[in-house]
């Protein structure tokens, strides 16, 4: 077993909150280390507060012993923060496909200024520009709720961190 | 008790904070004044207690001799507890809640910024995972600060009134313990005193545009940072606590 096998392993975890990411596509996998057979999977959160870690650690467990990975340990890194830079291009693809809107590229920044107009967020439904945000904070810390005006739909954008 | 040296101490007080308003916040579960503030202000809630999960996680750490996060939460009593009173305080209506978010996040955020180079690595790295937490937090309750300060009338009265009561708990926000002194003098911790200039200006811009006016010469109330606390405390601990006395040990 390889550094690159367990990688693809770690491809069938997939975020508890967010079903069509796996933990690969969402960045939060940091490194994985073999060293006298020990296998060594280091992730980082997304949010201090999240909530499916415990259950992402529970299944990374999993798919490691299901595969006769008895030898490992479960590292939890804070640093350097998690970014939404981090995500791959692929699952921001899928997030898309799922109906949730991906975050924007880098050169929309973060800002902190009061009651700032919204980000240019697409909506992942009808395609429109034409959308306004709801509230910066949505149904998982890592999303914030925004609605259509072109075709009404809400929807949930994984938002700049 | 649970030994603690002055590293644990500020670890202890940093976690304690953020545990008790975590709490508070969470209080607001299903009763917020519309659907998308309730699910906002429940957000902070759950970052408040993912950051206060990983300072107790370290303070654990450094502890050893089998502390936990749990035990560090659950199992110590008030006078442990180092928080300060402001976040102990019931949640009292919106404008009290709001109010006091936008004290705290404009503390937090100027803290965190200074702890991101912490000599402890891992305090360092809590700081600035929580810090981009700690933004969004502050812009949030900054704007419904202005909202209910150059809102309605009856918005205007309950803003004002928070002011009132909220104003004299800002104080130990910027008293610096022993634990405080010591913790930044080692370059692990940060004396909050020299935060308080800067937090001020912060306010004072923020309460210009809700055109409030800022209270002047108020008595300021302190205990919590050593474990002296208000009547609230006891009530809040034995509902955050209660399962864990009831059925030590159990487990999800």
């Amino acid at each position: 077993m390889e550094e690159k096998d367990i990688a693809s392993l770690l491809e069938r975890v997939y975020d508890p909150e967010v079903p069509v990411l796996t933990i690969v596509d969402l960045g939060i996998v940091r490194g994985i280390t073999i060293n006298n057979d020990e296998v060594e999977v280091t992730i980082t959160p997304t949010y201090s507060g999240c909530p499916a870690m415990d259950v992402i650690r529970a299944q990374i467990r999993m798919v490691l012993l299901e595969n006769g990975i008895s030898k490992h340990k479960i590292t939890t890194v804070l640093s350097p923060a998690w970014t939404t830079e981090w995500m791959t291009e692929a699952g921001k693809q899928r997030l898309k496909d799922y109906g949730i809107a991906p975050p924007n590229s880098k050169q929309q920044v973060c800002h902190d200024s009061l009651f700032s107009p919204n980000d240019a967020v697409q909506c992942p439904q009808c395609l429109s520009y034409n959308t306004r945000r709801v509230s910066e904070f949505g149904s998982t810390a890592c999303k914030a709720l925004y609605q259509c005006e072109a075709c009404k739909e809400p929807f949930d954008y994984f938002k700049c961190h | 008790m649970i030994a603690t040296n002055h590293i644990v101490s500020y670890l202890l007080h940093l976690a304690d904070n953020a545990l008790l308003l975590a709490q508070r916040n969470a209080e607001w579960c299903g009763h917020g004044p519309v659907l998308e503030q309730d699910i906002a202000i429940t957000n902070i809630s759950l970052d408040l207690l993912g950051q206060s999960r990983n300072f107790y996680q370290h303070a654990a750490t450094l502890i050893g001799d089998g502390a936990t996060e749990d035990r560090l939460a659950y199992l110590r009593t008030e006078r442990e507890f180092k928080n300060c009173l402001l976040v102990e305080l019931p949640r009292g209506d919106w404008a009290f809640t709001i109010l006091r978010q936008f004290a705290f996040s404009a503390y937090q955020q100027l803290l965190f910024r200074e702890l991101r180079n912490s000599s402890d690595d891992q305090l360092a790295a809590i700081a600035a995972k929580s810090l981009k937490e700690v933004d969004y937090h502050l812009r949030w309750s900054s704007e419904w600060v202005i909202r209910l300060g150059d809102g309605t009338e009856e918005s205007k009265v309950r803003i004002q009134h928070a002011v009132e009561e909220i104003w004299p708990y800002t104080g130990e926000l910027f008293l610096t313990a022993e634990y405080e002194a010591a913790a930044a003098k080692d370059g692990i911790g940060i004396d909050p005193g020299t935060l308080h200039t800067l937090w001020m200006k912060k306010v004072e811009s923020i309460f210009d545009e809700a055109t409030l006016p800022l209270p002047v010469g108020v008595f300021m109330q302190s205990g919590g940072k050593q474990g002296k606390h208000t009547e609230h405390m006891g009530y809040i601990l034995a509902e955050l606590q209660y399962l864990q006395r009831a059925y030590p040990n159990s487990e999800w």
